[in-house]
């Protein structure tokens, strides 16, 4: 007993605060894993379901970043982000009808949507941000209605279709069939994931870019360029969105205008099940609520895959009626 | 001789509150320069319009050059550092990483830095890893001290640092200062509550009222003048 409140206060003393809550949260998590991997073990159906769930929870937890990465930066949920990561993928879509590879139009797209990101908050955010929070939702939503706009007027409503990135063959792992796709559009999601992670954790720029989104005022004294950072910002959740957004779409089949509608709704409720400040739980958040969806629709027949939107909104209103905060959502330390 | 901050005749407001009437002050190379006065003198004021945290007119310059309508940002790259009200601790950052940001605006490495900044704060170096929220109000002015010295300023301004803090801390404070200034030649321009400290670490000082310069002089002269002695200093 005393062995162990005396490694909390070393813990704490070293500027590790420990929450009573996060113990409550490693148990779920924990006790979430061995019942996915038990379930995996003892059927292959389970297991295909997961690995499915796995896979579109990851560009669930993809987009969900781009929210979490806005919303750390201007306080702002970005109701556009699924929109944007449609028009990236038209745009994608695009660049392949123009003769580039699968691969040669997603580097492009994910450049282009760079660009496009920081364009946009340089030229509609900015001007509104330090208004009001309210301001800035609705600049976000109009600009949802706008692309939904332009994609329908330059490429039309009907379904597209694009080339399958890693072909239709399967793995077969001791029976558990698990298609080339879902492990494609895993490791394509976590690495672009990674990689802004460690941008964020171990780059100059990053610690900027994080220093901007804490304290802008602060940020500016020491020699921050706030704005550039906020801009960059919107440039990289693009670029998340659009890796989405191109996941997203060989498991939907066809490339339509609605194709990021559903996804942003997963996306909300894992970015506010991670608890809309953690990055980590973003990813994570995707991932419980892809996995809990395919399995619920796998195993319970009342649910079809039309209810799991429902399903995606009351597991919102719970999170927020339970734990506001999230699973990660930590509250600062701060001593005065 | 020019100095290395000019102040003439500058003016900002917040919205339709005019909060500087006018000031000038000049801040020599290598010297240390207090502003005293009353809460809502315009002291802060006077730091946050040299920085470009608020709208500001008439003619500041630093070494010689005028700021014009450059931002916070603009004037911490022409080497200025400023440690806020507040102390802008980014508490959720490690302290390491605090320090980082201090010497955002060099290229390059910082490891010289640091060091040299690790023998005025040697208890920092082994807490480097530490959540700067989690250290104690001292800590953290320390920290913003360090922050602001690993910038390489030509000119630090230091807004109320005894704020919050124990005597003995002050004191400490104010000895690291002028060490930084007589080891390492750097410029001060402190905004204090503290005349009495203030005034002692200090060469000169000017002391503000109501947005306006009242009286300035060298800190003898002020420490002598019967004004200062009865507001400020209290006997």
């Amino acid at each position: 007993m005393s062995a162990g409140t005396s490694a909390v206060g070393g813990l704490r003393a070293r500027g590790w605060s420990i929450d009573p809550s996060a113990a409550t949260v490693v148990l779920l998590l924990v006790g979430a894993a061995i019942f996915l991997l038990v379930g995996c073990l003892r059927s292959t159906t389970f297991a295909q379901l997961t690995v499915q769930g796995v896979a579109l929870g990851s560009v669930y937890g993809s987009l969900a970043l781009a929210l979490v990465l806005v919303y750390r930066a201007t306080h702002v949920i970005n109701f556009a982000q699924g929109e944007l990561a449609m028009f990236t993928t038209y745009i994608a879509y695009e660049l392949m009808l123009h003769g580039l590879s699968y691969w040669e139009a997603f580097a492009a797209t994910l450049a282009i949507a760079f660009a496009l990101g920081t364009v946009l908050q340089v030229t509609l955010i900015r001007p509104v941000q330090h208004r009001s929070v309210i301001a800035t939702v609705i600049v976000t939503v109009g600009l949802f209605i706008l692309i939904d706009g332009i994609v329908n007027w330059i490429w039309g409503g009907d379904y597209k279709s694009m080339p399958s990135p890693f072909g239709l063959g399967a793995y077969n792992v001791g029976g558990v069939v698990i298609s080339h796709l879902y492990v494609g559009m895993v490791v394509v999601v976590l690495s672009s994931v990674l990689l802004v992670w460690a941008l964020f954790r171990f780059t100059k720029l990053g610690l900027g870019m994080r220093a901007a989104a804490m304290r802008p005022a602060a940020a500016a004294l020491v020699g921050v360029r706030v704005d550039s950072m906020l801009a960059i910002g919107w440039g990289l959740a693009a670029v998340l969105g659009a890796v989405a957004g191109l996941m997203a779409e060989p498991s939907q089949i066809f490339l339509s205008p609605t194709l990021m509608q559903p996804i942003l709704v997963y996306a909300f409720a894992a970015a506010v099940l991670g608890g809309l400040e953690s990055p980590a739980g973003a990813v994570v958040g995707g991932v419980l609520i892809g996995v809990t969806l395919t399995l619920i629709v796998g195993y319970v027949p009342q649910i079809s895959s039309e209810l799991q939107l429902p399903f995606a909104f009351a597991v919102l209103l719970v999170i927020l009626l339970l734990k506001p905060s999230g699973l990660f959502g930590r509250r600062e330390v701060r001593r005065v | 001789m020019t100095a290395l901050l000019e102040l003439q005749d500058v003016e900002a407001r917040y919205g339709p509150v005019h909060v500087l009437h006018g000031i000038s002050l000049a801040v020599e190379e290598g010297s240390v320069v207090a502003v005293l006065g009353p809460n809502g003198a315009g002291k802060t004021t006077t730091l946050r319009a040299i920085s470009g945290m608020v709208r500001r007119s008439g003619t500041i310059r630093l070494g010689g050059r005028p700021l014009k309508r450059l931002g916070p940002d603009g004037v911490a790259r022409l080497g200025v550092a400023h440690v806020p009200e507040g102390r802008g601790t980014f508490s959720e950052l490690s302290v390491w990483e605090n320090l980082r940001l201090g010497a955002y605006t060099r290229r390059g490495s910082i490891q010289p830095e640091l060091e040299r900044v690790f023998t005025y704060f040697p208890w920092l170096s082994d807490r480097r890893r530490q959540q700067a929220g989690t250290l104690s109000g001292g800590e953290q002015q320390m920290l913003a001290l360090a922050r602001a010295f690993v910038h390489r300023p030509r000119l630090l301004l230091l807004d109320e640092p005894s704020l919050g803090l124990a005597p003995v801390l002050v004191a400490e404070l104010f000895r690291i200062v002028r060490e930084l200034n007589e080891e390492e030649g750097l410029t001060v321009l402190v905004v204090e509550q503290n005349a009495h400290l203030a005034l002692q670490a200090a060469e000169a000082g000017y002391v503000l009222e109501a947005g306006h310069v009242v009286l300035s002089g060298s800190s003898d002269e002020l420490r002598a003048d019967d004004s200062v002695r009865r507001t400020y200093l209290g006997y």
